[in-house]
């Protein structure tokens, strides 16, 4: 398995001239004032965050309060109108180097977008052949590596329609593994899952945890917030509320709104 | 005097066979430049339609919605006896070759936009999500997609297309039915343009029936 040569090849390029934030660790992804708007509607108040390299991050909230909109914003797939968003040093926004941004950034989604004109395998090398110019035998080797990592080497002649929801989800995390990212953004990854695969998907993701790579992860399940996550974000109505250890914000949240999230999704 | 001797002459149409056989070679090089040619220009519209900044987007739709309500007929003839006065003569394969062209890919062109429409959100967000550029976006995972959506009416739109080489005729191009009116001058009877419908059907009926199957495919297939 390459874990260990990933984390050797990548996750340590570019860090050496990296601004160390007070403790010491690179931040990766800056979100400063942070502003965004559909129609009247403000999605984002004034969103300012921080996520170090290879944190885990688990953002929470009720429906509506902004948590995608707000991962959206960082690999641009939304335009922001107020502040500024910053990965690995680089200002996100339209032009030349978004393309830069969002080789670094892996994106996995709700519903899991897997492009059906293309076997397994050409989903997961599309991006390191057209992106990172590799060739098609590495991409290949390299695709094989990330389907056994997530568990589903025999399909990837497949079409991801012959696959299961939770099979196509962890194809979802290799695709968004293979262009090799700093960070990997989840966007309610098992949402859209019948129950029975909600597991296998969280155990994948669980296994990257270890990897080194960045996470941002916005999900309703709590419990696997609170045992994968260094740090919960909790937001509610475009406004990051809290944050702090899994500990503090399930144990003793400061805020009365988080309290009351939490005690109405974790009292059934 | 019966009507197989007036319809269906058989020494007419033996005889009047090789005047049929050319113009049904002009028909078909018409209307397979003209496909071609408003395949490539209708999917050239539809990308100006959706993508282009605004002026030149509403100058694209300005074409479209123009040349999808102006009769083929209409300016077939404009571009073949009007355009001469300011100084722009075209022979008659061409004046027809660009009229059909105009026209049928303003029609394409709508048909490109209802399939890049109809490819879901989330295929573009994820092509974008992995670092492509708006190009390979387009290439890779968008069109592909499209494209399946739409090649029953595009083909329906070939289909028009190849029928309405039909008037070229008008302006003087020796094409299948153009020739055969003047067989059926010639002979004096009317078996010529017989043959010429019969002509146009077998290349055209196929077509049709093609159509019907690809519905069908791709109603049942995955996208």
């Amino acid at each position: 398995m390459s874990v260990n040569t990933n984390e050797a090849g990548l996750f340590s390029s570019g860090v050496v001239d990296q601004v160390p934030s007070e403790n010491g660790d690179q931040v990766i992804i800056s979100l400063k004032h942070v502003d965004k708007h559909f129609g009247d509607f403000q999605a984002l108040k004034d969103i300012n965050l921080e996520v170090v390299q290879g944190e885990v991050v688990a953002i929470l909230g009720p429906s509506g309060s902004g948590k995608s909109t707000l991962i959206r914003c960082i690999n641009y797939l939304e335009p922001y109108d107020g502040g500024d968003i910053y990965v690995d040093r680089i200002r996100v926004q339209p032009g030349a180097e978004l393309i830069e941004v969002r080789k670094d950034v892996g994106m996995v989604f709700q519903s899991f977008n897997l492009f059906p004109n293309m076997t397994v395998l050409d989903n997961i090398t599309l991006g390191p052949i057209r992106v990172r110019g590799m060739s098609r035998g590495d991409a290949q080797a390299r695709a094989r590596e990330l389907l056994e990592k997530v568990g589903i080497t025999e399909q990837m002649h497949k079409y991801p329609s012959a696959l299961s929801g939770g099979q196509q989800q962890r194809v979802g995390i290799a695709r968004a593994l293979a262009n090799e990212p700093k960070v990997l953004l989840f966007d309610e990854p098992t949402s859209a899952l019948d129950p029975e695969m909600v597991g296998e998907v969280l155990d994948v993701i669980k296994t990257l945890t270890d990897t080194g790579v960045t996470m941002l992860l916005v999900t309703h399940e709590m419990g696997f917030a609170r045992h994968v996550a260094d740090r919960v974000v909790f937001m509610e109505a475009g406004q990051l509320i809290e944050e702090g250890t899994p500990e503090i914000i399930f144990n003793n949240p400061t805020e009365p709104r988080t309290r009351a999230f939490l005690e109405a999704v974790l009292a059934h | 005097m019966d009507l197989v001797q007036t319809f269906f002459n058989w020494d007419v149409f033996v005889r009047t066979l090789p005047m049929l056989m050319q113009g049904l070679g002009k028909t078909l090089m018409l209307g397979f430049l003209s496909i071609l040619l408003g395949l490539i220009g209708g999917l050239a519209l539809a990308l100006l339609r959706l993508y282009a900044p605004l002026v030149i987007r509403l100058i694209t739709i300005a074409y479209i919605d123009i040349f999808r309500s102006l009769p083929v007929l209409v300016w077939l003839v404009i571009v073949y006896y009007a355009l001469p006065f300011v100084g722009i003569t075209l022979s008659p394969f061409a004046a027809a070759c660009t009229a059909l062209t105009m026209i049928s890919s303003a029609y394409a062109a709508e048909i490109y936009r209802a399939g890049i429409e109809a490819v879901p959100r989330g295929q573009f967000e994820a092509a974008q999500s992995i670092g492509l550029s708006h190009y390979r976006v387009m290439c890779d995972v968008v069109m592909p997609q499209a494209i399946r959506l739409i090649i029953p009416p595009l083909t329906s739109n070939c289909i028009n297309v190849m029928k309405d080489t039909a008037l070229a005729s008008v302006v003087a191009m020796p094409d299948l039915l153009k020739q055969a009116t003047q067989a059926q001058a010639l002979a004096a009877n009317p078996t010529p343009l017989i043959g010429a419908a019969l002509l146009y059907l077998m290349v055209l009926l196929p077509l049709v029936r093609l159509v019907g199957l690809l519905e069908r495919r791709f109603a049942r297939g995955r996208v």
